[in-house]
């Protein structure tokens, strides 16, 4: 029983410290990741996708956990696997990797010497004293520091290079946990949500997932709101003006900040990041001014949205829409543009555009009546992801490593030199390198010509 | 002089590379070599003095930013570091033959961008207005672009694979002669993603860096995403592959090409099929 519950344990230790299950995870990973870029994800299902699904499907599907598959039991499931064959793989080996690096085999003997395949067989005057001197004096010059060790009437010297880029595999790996345990940090303790300002007011509560509220301990006030186009008609900048307010008074330093797509606002570990923007309700008042084209006084008219107006002649006007940036519609206009409809009596409705920066421009339509636009108090709310992520640092912090540890592992080589200095003269010199051996091989032999002429 | 015209000066350029690269396999006269990878860098010179000048271009209509924001650009991009990678390798390790198979996937990145795509300089959108668009396009591309390099090693690993089994054990004649062994191949192969690895790690950080600056998620599922992950488990794959006995060679060198089409769909596909938030102003 005893010997058979080893070899179990065994048996899964040997498991999960294989490259194969290593190869096996990550092309598994890769093919199972293309599901939830194919199929559409929660919260971003359209509509017309579900019922173009059968029922069927749809159900299994859903108990499948495709809709939101990398949350899923099994995409789980193999991460968690996956961690766990490189951290055991990385216990597995470390040790031994270890040892290398800072217990150096500091003497050159017949065994070692025989596994190397770079080794040099010198003969040199001088005694074992002056060799000694001369070969230390050399290493550090042109290669490292070596360390002097005498063993059996023999001097020994050994120098290396970068030892420490062996272990960049392992912090690669480390820094994968690292990453994962961040991300995991920021699911238990932060969260995403969303917050709709109107021009004017504060919030203080944003939507979580599912829609839940969450207090935010303080209140976010939007100024204003503003929204810029290129000549072109292509947005070019959305600008929400933001105040912090705590205890019902604005905080110092936190008072009319601008914020944009690309730079957010941070508040006690909680960042605003301009979403979307849009016009508030259908409460906007228009302004106008009209006056008739034979003559006559302008008069001033306010107007709100989809109320119908009296005007000069029994004429009626409502205005259908408006914007702020008419660019975007129009692109050799700008400004803010407002569509009105005039009824005359006995008239088919005159439907037209009128431009607050182009007064004038509404005589050319040849109309009974001259239109200017004067604009609108009309107000926009500005739309802002919200989001509190404790554990970001920590998976920065995993990212960096990892890219320390693939430039240790794939850009730095280990290079040792081994020398046996012998009373006779006799000087064996033996080299390696934990990668590219053959680059290595022409820095050797240029080492041992001048060790020639030592 | 526009940049414009200089891109189609590089494309033919590129072109007159490609077919002497093909004359050097038919003949294996060294001269021929040596004009073909000749030919390629002056095409990069000319396409580098291009990209400057379209830079500057954007400038002088107001709407300055780095040629780096649409399809049009990443394309023209992508094949100017494909010829930037195999620069390297071929100065580093001296196999100008390489080329026949990499200035190729160049040419036909200028030719359809010249041909095919929209090719207006267009201001930047207010969700590309950030230097980190610099940092995660440059890092991406050059990571993409060493495994184009990976890739055309491999397609040439497994012809000279193939040509040596059915001419037995003797090494392959004719023009596959001119191919460095498959020993030295499937070595290049690795150094390619040795440079590729490295770099789109970089790309995907930075690209988080910057998902969590504009968006406050550093990761959010997006297809584009999620593709740039599965194109890194692959060559994970492939490097751990590597130190793993029967994997070496053969197997290695399809992995590097799956690895390659994981990439273009990345690049390309998830714009052409998927949604999200990357798409190149379509």
């Amino acid at each position: 029983m005893t010997t058979n519950n080893k070899g179990f344990i065994q048996g899964l230790w040997d498991f999960f410290c294989s490259l194969k299950l290593a190869i096996s995870l990550l092309i598994g990973l890769a093919v199972t990741s293309i599901i939830g870029t194919v199929i559409p994800q929660v919260p971003n299902i359209p509509e017309e996708y579900i019922s173009s699904l059968s029922q069927t499907k749809l159900q299994i599907y859903d108990k499948i956990g495709f809709f939101d598959m990398y949350h899923s039991w099994w995409y789980i499931l193999l991460l968690y696997l996956f961690t766990v064959n490189l951290v055991a793989c990385s216990m597995k080996r470390l040790p031994r990797v270890w040892k290398i690096v800072t217990e150096p085999n500091l003497v050159l003997d017949e065994g070692l010497e025989k596994s190397l395949s770079l080794t040099r067989d010198l003969k040199l005057k001088g005694g074992l004293a002056a060799l000694k001197d001369g070969f230390t004096g050399f290493l550090a010059k042109e290669f490292a520091a070596p360390v002097v060790t005498e063993k059996d009437g023999e001097v020994h010297l050994y120098a290396q290079k970068n030892p420490w880029c062996r272990l960049g595999v392992y912090v690669v790996h480390l820094s994968i946990v690292i990453i994962f345990i961040g991300a995991i940090i920021g699911s238990l303790f932060g969260y995403k949500g969303w917050v709709q300002i109107t021009e004017g007011t504060s919030e203080s509560k944003v939507l979580g997932r599912n829609n839940k509220p969450i207090d935010l301990g303080f209140a976010v006030k939007l100024e204003k709101f503003s929204v810029a186009f290129y000549e072109t008609g292509a947005p070019k900048e959305f600008k929400s003006i933001l105040t912090v307010v705590e205890n019902g008074k604005p905080v110092p330093g936190y008072v009319n900040i601008p914020i944009v797509v690309n730079d957010p606002l941070s508040y006690k570990g909680i960042t605003f990041y301009q979403s979307s923007y849009g016009p508030a309700g259908e409460g906007g008042t228009f302004y106008f001014t009209v006056r008739e084209k034979k003559g006559g006084a302008p008069i001033k008219i306010t107007a709100r949205q989809g109320e119908s107006v009296q005007l000069p002649g029994g004429r009626t006007m409502h205005v259908t829409e408006s914007t702020q940036d008419v660019r975007q519609f129009i692109p050799q206009m700008s400004g803010p543009a407002a569509r009105i409809e005039v009824h005359s009596p006995g008239k088919q409705p005159d439907s037209f555009i009128v431009f607050r920066n182009f007064p004038k421009l509404d005589e050319e339509r040849g109309g009974d009546l001259v239109f200017s636009y004067d604009g609108s108090d009309e107000k926009f709310y500005t739309g802002l992801q919200v989001a509190k992520d404790p554990g970001v640092w920590i998976v920065w912090f995993g990212c960096t490593l990892m890219v320390v540890g693939i430039i240790m592992a794939f850009f730095m080589s280990h290079k040792r030199i081994w020398v046996r200095i012998s009373s006779s003269g006799r000087v064996v010199v033996a080299g390696s390198a934990s990668k590219n051996q053959p680059a290595f091989q022409g820095a050797f032999d240029e080492l041992t010509g001048k060790m020639e002429k030592l | 002089m526009s940049s414009s015209m200089l891109f189609n000066v590089t494309t033919i350029v590129y072109m007159v590379s490609m077919i002497v690269f093909f004359a050097f396999l038919a003949t294996k006269n060294k001269q021929i070599g040596l004009v073909g990878s000749w030919a390629a860098y002056a095409g990069w010179i000319i396409q580098t003095i291009a990209i400057i000048l379209r830079w500057k271009e954007s400038y002088d209509m107001g709407v300055g930013h780095a040629p780096l924001s649409n399809l049009y650009e990443s394309v023209v991009f992508f094949s100017w570091t494909i010829i930037l990678i195999y620069g390297i390798i071929e100065l580093k390790y001296k196999y100008r033959v390489v080329g026949a198979f990499v200035v190729p996937f160049a040419l036909l990145g200028m030719a359809w961008a010249q041909l095919g795509l929209h090719s207006g300089i267009e201001p930047l959108v207010p969700a590309l207005q950030s230097n980190w668009l610099l940092y995660h396009v440059i890092t991406c591309f050059l990571g993409y672009a060493a495994f184009a390099v990976a890739c055309g090693i491999s397609i040439m690993y497994l012809i000279k694979e193939r040509q040596e089994k059915a001419d037995g054990d003797s090494p392959a004649g004719g023009i596959f002669s001119m191919f460095p062994a498959i020993r030295i191949l499937d070595d290049l192969n690795y150094k390619a993603i040795m440079i590729g690895f490295p770099l789109l790690t970089l790309g995907i950080v930075t690209g988080a860096a910057w998902a969590n600056y504009a968006w406050g998620t550093y990761w959010s599922w997006d297809p584009k995403e999620t593709w740039s992950l599965i194109v890194w488990f692959v060559y994970a794959a492939f490097l751990h592959a590597r130190i793993t006995r029967g994997w070496v060679g053969r197997r290695a060198a399809i992995l590097s090409i799956v690895g390659f089409a994981a990439t273009i769909f990345c690049y390309l596909g998830v714009n052409l099929f998927l949604s999200g938030l990357h798409s190149y102003g379509k």
